[in-house]
């Protein structure tokens, strides 16, 4: 069975974009059939998966914007850019 | 002026561009009597209902049919909704797209390509369509979509002539190059209701498909999602309809008349505006067809006093009214339901039968091009 883990150079998968929800007032992820809400740290992520920078990259900005500890950070983004590649949203 | 307490933004709009289809599915959920191609709306119509759709907070838009590649202001069409900001995908039999016109698609900003395929082998594929060839050119467009980069589902409506090869449907998708399949159980309105006995497949199938498709599910994690659902006649609890009745989606006919569901031109006495005279907003908040089913308070018992009525609202509209008789009985195909038993009955007593013959939609069977024997 396949281990599914973050890349190394994350980006959207095709037919996956992101998309600023006017009425709702918030960050969304449009897919095949999908809608997922998206709250602050998460769309930062997001919009940081464009395939150029490095997951090591997107780990560093994150810490410095929200001045917090890396290695906490990292795992943070880790197990949600994991659980995005299962569900075929980002690869 | 305030909006009604129970009125919630739609995320989908499903836009049925004609009914006019080269394809004759015998589970077809398009209405027996079918909308004219004089009478479908024009590329600047669409246009503005995808704006008025977007203004409303619709994310996706889906393209659908019949077979949106038979009108010819698809790619005019598929720009508008991406100049509208939707998320587009189009719903298609590929036949009638060629390569080029798909690379202007995805030019015009087309999001997602889904394409049904009928079943694994070409045989027996195009006796399901109706149509001679399909298959193969099916499988020739999925190439394309692919070379040319656009996110691919391929979806099945599976039944009981192509339900026990659910597991070669799902690889035959993977080795396609989709993102996604999608296996769905026909569900029986329009068409499909009157192929009813032809398609049923037993209890027996269904718990085969299912176990087949848990088993197989981990095989393609990260690199196809597969997204079935148990068939309501066999199932213990019903689904919300579209997420129940006017809340999350809306669907608009080829001739401009918005419909809460596909199918819920079959339930009598339900009035509906067209976006020929209104706009949509106004529609999707106040037209009598809306209304009718919106929230809980149409509800009866079993499910007025029912923990699962703000989850499942009731189940499906057209299914109470074509098993119970009555489209605001609780959902048969809910075990709560006093005619739960009946329904599942009346699958079961479809699905014994070895009537294989199929009504195709628009033709009899001796119109047909294809002569294919049933086994
Ligand atoms: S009784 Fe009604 S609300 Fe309760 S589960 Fe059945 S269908 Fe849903
Ligand atoms: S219940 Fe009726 S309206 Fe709702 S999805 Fe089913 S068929 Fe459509």
């Amino acid at each position: 069975m396949p281990e599914t883990t973050a890349p190394d150079r994350p980006r959207l998968a095709p037919g996956v974009r992101l998309h600023f929800d006017q009425t709702r007032n918030a960050w969304v992820l449009l897919g095949p059939e999908r809608v997922i809400e998206t709250e602050g740290p998460a769309s930062e992520i997001l919009r940081r998966c464009d395939g150029t920078r490095t997951l090591s990259q997107i780990v560093d900005e994150l810490a410095a914007l929200y001045t917090a500890e890396r290695a906490e950070i990292e795992g943070d983004v880790k197990d949600m850019l994991t659980e995005l590649v299962s569900k075929r949203m980002v690869v | 002026m305030s909006a009604p307490e129970n009125l919630s933004s739609p995320l989908g709009l499903l836009a049925e561009l004609t009914h006019r289809c080269p394809l004759a599915c015998p589970y077809c959920s398009n209405p027996l009597a079918l909308d004219q191609r004089a009478d479908e709306l024009d590329a600047a119509t669409w246009a503005r209902v995808f704006r008025e759709a977007a203004a409303m907070g619709v994310l996706q838009l889906h393209l659908s049919g019949g077979e949106p590649a038979s009108r010819r202001d698809l790619i005019e069409i598929a720009a508008a909704a991406r100049d509208a900001g939707l998320y587009t995908n189009l719903i298609t039999s590929g036949l009638g797209i060629d390569a080029a016109r798909l690379a202007r698609l995805k030019q015009s900003g087309l999001d997602h390509v889904q394409l049904s395929l009928q079943d694994v082998d070409a045989e027996t594929a195009d006796r399901i369509a109706g149509y001679h060839g399909a298959h193969a050119r099916k499988l020739a467009f999925s190439r394309m979509v692919v070379e040319q980069q656009l996110a691919l589902t391929i979806n099945v409506v599976v039944h009981r002539a192509n339900i026990s090869r659910v597991s070669a449907l799902v690889e035959t998708a993977a080795a396609l190059g989709a993102g996604r399949v999608e296996i769905a159980h026909a569900q029986y309105y329009g068409w499909a209701l009157r192929n009813r006995k032809a398609l049923m497949p037993t209890p027996a199938q269904v718990a085969q498909a299912m176990q087949e498709m848990e088993s197989i599910r981990p095989r393609y994690a990260g690199r196809l999602v597969i997204d079935m659902v148990v068939p309501d006649y066999y199932a213990r609890r019903p689904k919300a309809c579209m997420g129940g009745w006017a809340r999350r989606s809306l669907n608009v006919t080829p001739s401009g008349r918005v419909l809460p569901c596909h199918a819920a031109e079959t339930i009598p006495g339900l009035e509906f505006w067209s976006v020929r005279d209104r706009p949509l907003a106004e529609i999707w908040r106040d037209s009598p067809a809306f209304l009718a089913f919106r929230g809980t308070d149409w509800m009866r018992e079993p499910c007025r006093s029912c923990d699962m009525r703000e989850i499942d609202f009731g189940g499906c509209r057209c299914q109470a009214l074509a098993i119970a008789g009555d489209a605001a009985a609780t959902d048969p195909a809910c075990e709560l339901s006093p005619l739960h038993t009946i329904m599942r009955k009346l699958a079961e007593s479809d699905a014994s039968t070895d009537d294989d013959e199929y009504q195709y939609r628009g033709r009899s069977a001796a119109e047909l091009a294809i002569a294919i024997p049933v086994r």
